[in-house]
């Protein structure tokens, strides 16, 4: 290797020294330590742990109903969010994109969910969504349909979809924020000449945005699913993982784990095996993103 | 030419125009609600906050605001929080955009390798991984520290910081790059002064997510902080919410005080999303 | 271009200032000799709590510091990541069950006190309400192997009860001076309530827990006490027909609609405002709720009652004992001066002190008389009063949850008292396979 060779690729590895020195203190450790913990069974406590080897995996995988239960119920909300969540956000960014008058009142107010704190939003959807007072069940009467009242996050039911609007409407304004900022890269000449052509909108739409926007979509769908699939704060502060296990998502099993059971191993093996489901789904979104802009 | 003379154009056109704003104002609607629920439970009292559930206040506290923010202490954690965010905010851009730049334009061995292991850390939920920190933390004499409070959230807002940053540096068309190159700028100015100003918008995503992210932070800051002078706002805001009763008009006035910087940034940099930047430069 | 440089030159000044500070080394907490370190997370009590060890300065000398983390799973995290690191203050408590004490005596984290206690033929012990040193105190033969001790020092008691509003009894023409005195009279008085347009019981069953003291309230009232810690040791099934009758109690209020809308995911400071917006007439609720009911309706009249017993044969217990304890650090080098502290705070002026300030019962039995009227129908009840903690045995996490999750699935109507007791009975025979064999 020759020095001017040498020095170029030392002056590479600077650009990514601060992030890889950072990551190897603060979340390596962590990480090691939570595959090491993950073999053991230990309450948390005291300094005596118990080697048990792949038992707590097999325990997960195969005897823990609430674990598959919990999945199956993050999975849900997910595809919600994937469909719902971000296509109302891309309808927004495209009417905002678009220079509509107030487009500047539009883009705080969309993004107010996100900021709002955990603490008002459990508040105010507890009493949208209250089976005696609240205001979803006044506005059913109100709609002349009465019949249709029920304690919306208490009912079987009805609790998980519940619990997916909240999400839907404290997350679409984070895919707001970047689809439009991804809509703004796009330079106007291409649209406005399209139309000066005459094409229409949705030609426009098809063969010139979302072509672009490619690299955008997948970007906030990966997100959304890595976002969606940890969701917890919600339901701790609405349904608590109930009725019975309806709303219970990963995080509030492992959080069960660890302090409600004080099985710390088992909860490490939990996050890894949810680590790696996340992990699977995004290597398979980032494959077919790689796909489709080739393709594209 | 002349599409819009047409009057069948031109209802087209209305009627789509009253279908967006119908649909943005009612979304609209839907985001406001939870605020002005707040900003109104905030000037209510105790008694009237569950029995009076009206969003119109007949008899406004005012003095709540004055009694959060001294009861509070809000004075001094404010001045952390900004701190805090401040610091964090310009670490993450700093380092996960040099990073980024890396992943994306520069070619050294292990870079596949680095960036999966780096961006892995965001799809791998570590639970318990705050009392590892702890540990981590007390063995290097940062427990009490700002900066045993500052390190680990740069770290923490890295692996998403560099995955945008990386998306959209792979975006860009090399040709500017290229022709900073040949001018004979070495990697850090093409970095700095082409790479970079292209990717406003990223960056401002970046800079709100991570300011919302360590504005709201509070479980890290109970664990590493003792003395009271080093806590952020969240703490001020825990003196409302004791073990069983929970002040919820001075509790909805802090909140309401402590969401107002975070609006604001949001309304400075998303000048910055919106900025449309290459829209100029590349005309050839 | 240039709000970017400026910004740079901030963030770099920014870290220099701060590497700077943080050269400095972290404050010295337990570096002053007379200064006692305090963990709590009682955000309620925090200024009577200040008041109280300003006078102990006083009166003492011996500077008491003070420090609030609250909420308290933020307490619990922070008290268990300081025990990673042998890093605990001088006095702390242990949030949760007997199993993580025992975890944290075994380590080595915690005094035992009973020689203080015990001391001057229980001078320090005779103070307070047995019910309430059983909650952090180890008998012989226990479970988790823990040497035999009291290890924690209560401030207050509390117990839970069915609280019941007196003017909506009236408004269904119910005696408020004679509220049930069984399970069919307390149904009956339920369906006169909703007739008049109230929601019956309220409480906040979505925090598992508050299941958990209301069936094992009926239990022991059913099975009586024995029984039921035989089913905790796996000599009882849960399919007996005496814990299919508590199960089918909950089928019950199912059947009547005698609970209030969405209680299953309710949180209890819901439940608390429900109750005292008189939306509902009865409550299963602690002593802590008159200081909560007294904020939200200084005029709100209610009473207390012990929950209205299914059986005859075995008396009804509630849960209580400590409210709130304190443990002393077995590592700490200052045991004698936190111990006198703790011995001070437990006296009766200042235990009184406590009580009207916070509106919490105290856990010196002197200082009853000098509460707060309103505190005192719960007072009465203290000696009826139980709680896992002062249990010797301890049902299996997993199945604990799965009983818990499992009543809210009777009362939405999703499994019956039979499939629950059957799927009790294999969820732990499962365990205890596995158990035999590692």
């Amino acid at each position: 290797m020759t020095w001017p060779r040498f020095r170029d690729l030392l002056t590479t590895y600077l650009f990514v020294a601060p992030a890889v020195i950072l990551f190897v203190v603060f979340s390596l450790f962590p990480f090691i330590k939570v595959f090491q913990l993950s073999v053991f069974e230990w309450d948390g406590i005291s300094p005596d742990m118990k080697f048990v080897w792949l038992e707590n995996f097999k325990t997960a995988l195969f005897h823990d109903k609430s674990w598959w239960t919990s999945i199956r119920n993050a999975g849900v909300i997910t595809v919600l969010a994937l469909t719902f969540q971000n296509f109302l956000a891309l309808v927004l960014a495209l009417i905002v994109d678009r220079e509509i008058k107030g487009k500047n009142f539009y883009r705080v107010v969309f993004y107010l969910p996100p900021v709002l704190s955990g603490i008002v939003v459990g508040l105010v959807w507890n009493w949208i969504f209250d089976g005696s007072h609240g205001l979803l069940n006044h506005f059913l009467v109100f709609l002349g349909h009465p019949e249709w009242q029920r304690a919306w996050l208490a009912d079987p039911a009805t609790a998980l979809y519940s619990v997916s609007i909240i999400h839907m409407w404290k997350g679409f304004g984070w895919g707001f924020v970047i689809l439009l900022a991804g809509l703004q890269a796009i330079p106007r000449e291409l649209g406005e000449a399209a139309r000066v052509d005459g094409a229409s909108e949705l030609y426009i739409f098809s063969r010139i945005t979302v072509p672009l926007m490619l690299p955008v979509f997948f970007l906030v769908s990966i997100l959304t699913v890595l976002g969606t699939m940890q969701i917890f704060d919600i339901i701790i502060a609405t349904t608590n993982g109930g009725p019975g296990f309806h709303t219970e998502v990963p995080i509030t099993r492992i959080l069960a784990a660890m302090l409600g059971s004080s099985r710390f191993g088992y909860a490490c093996s939990l996050g890894i095996l949810f680590g790696l489901l996340l992990l699977s789904i995004s290597m398979v979104q980032m494959k077919l993103s790689k796909w489709s802009s080739r393709y594209s | 030419m002349n599409t819009m003379g047409n009057t069948f154009y031109r209802i087209r056109h209305w009627s789509r125009l009253a279908v967006a704003h119908a649909i943005c104002l009612t979304v609209a609607s839907a985001c406001v609600f939870p605020l002005m629920w707040m900003v109104s439970s905030s000037l209510k009292t105790q008694r009237t906050i569950f029995s009076d559930p009206g969003l119109w206040v007949s008899n406004p506290q005012w003095s709540n605001y004055y009694l959060a923010w001294t009861r509070g202490n809000f004075g001094q954690y404010f001045f952390n929080s900004l701190l805090y965010t401040v610091l964090v905010v310009g670490g993450v851009i700093i380092i996960a955009s040099m990073a980024a730049y890396a992943f994306s334009r520069l070619k050294f061995p292990g870079r596949n390798l680095l960036f999966i292991l780096v961006i892995s850390t965001m799809m791998i939920p570590i639970p318990g991984s705050f009392i590892a920190l702890y540990v981590l933390l007390n063995k290097m004499g940062l427990i009490d520290t700002r900066l045993g409070y500052i390190l680990p959230q740069i770290n923490g807002g890295l692996a998403l910081g560099i995955f945008l940053l990386k998306t959209f540096f792979d975006k860009l068309p090399q040709d500017l790059e290229d022709a900073a190159r040949i001018d004979g700028c070495n990697k850090f100015q093409v970095y700095m002064h082409v790479a970079m100003p292209l990717a406003k918008p990223a960056i401002a995503v970046l800079a709100v997510f991570n300011a919302l992210a360590v504005w709201n932070e509070y479980l890290l800051a109970t664990l590493v902080f003792s003395r009271p002078e080093l806590m952020p706002l969240q703490k001020g805001l825990m003196v409302f919410q004791g073990a069983h009763i929970t002040e919820y008009p001075l509790l909805m006035a802090g909140i309401t005080i402590s969401i107002i910087p975070i609006l604001t940034l949001y309304f400075i940099m998303q000048r910055y999303i919106v900025a449309g930047i290459t829209a100029g430069a590349i005309k050839t | 271009m240039n709000a970017r440089s400026a910004r740079r030159i901030l963030c770099v000044l920014g870290s220099g200032i701060l590497l700077g500070l943080s050269a400095c080394s972290p404050s010295n907490n337990k570096a002053d000799a007379n200064t006692i370190l305090v963990w709590h997370w009682m955000t309620d009590r925090e200024e009577a709590l200040v008041k109280l060890t300003d006078q102990y300065q006083q009166q003492t000398g011996v500077k008491i510091q003070l420090e609030l983390y609250a909420p308290s799973d933020a307490y619990a995290t922070k008290v268990r990541a300081a025990a990673q690191t042998n890093t605990l203050p001088d006095v702390f408590s242990v949030l949760g069950e007997s199993r993580d004490l025992a975890s944290f005596i075994n380590s080595g984290h915690i005094a035992d006190l009973a020689p203080a206690m015990n001391a001057d033929r229980n001078a320090w012990r005779k103070q307070f309400f047995a019910k309430a040193l059983a909650n952090t105190a180890f008998q012989a033969g226990n479970q988790y192997k823990v040497t035999p001790g009291q290890y924690g020092v209560p401030i207050d008691v509390t117990n839970i009860q069915l609280i019941y509003n007196k003017a909506l009894f009236e408004k269904a023409g119910l005696n408020p001076e004679k509220p049930p005195r069984d399970w069919t009279e307390f149904l009956t008085a339920i369906r006169a309530l909703k007739a008049a347009g109230f929601a019956g019981l309220v409480s906040g069953w979505g925090e598992t827990w508050l299941i958990q003291c209301f069936a094992s309230n009926y239990a022991f009232n059913i099975l009586g006490e024995e029984k039921v810690l035989d089913t905790y040791r796996g000599k009882v099934l849960y399919t007996d027909p005496e814990w299919i009758q508590v199960f089918s109690l909950f089928e019950e209020l199912r059947k009547e609609n005698a609970l209030a809308s969405g209680v299953v995911t309710m949180v209890n400071k819901t439940a608390e405002q429900i109750f005292a917006t008189e939306k509902a007439a009865f409550a299963l609720n602690g002593s802590w709720c008159v200081n909560v009911y007294k904020g939200m309706n200084p005029d709100l009249r209610y009473g207390a009652m012990m929950p209205p017993p299914a059986s005859k044969r075995f008396p009804m217990r509630i849960w209580g004992g400590a409210g709130s304890s304190f443990m002393v650090n077995a590592r700490s080098t200052k045991n004698e001066q936190a111990i006198a502290f703790l011995k001070w705070l437990s006296e009766p002026a200042q235990q009184a002190q406590l009580s009207t300030e916070t509106l919490n019962l105290p856990s010196n039995r002197a200082s009853l008389e000098k509460i707060p009227v309103v505190l005192a129908g719960f007072a009465a009840q203290m000696d009826n009063t139980t709680h896992p903690t002062q249990w010797p045995v301890a049902e299996i996490p997993t199945v604990n949850e799965a009983f818990e999750k499992g009543i809210q699935s009777i009362l939405i109507g999703e499994k019956t008292p039979v499939q629950l007791a059957q799927e009790l009975d294999h969820l732990k025979a499962r365990y205890r396979a596995r158990e035999k064999r590692q």
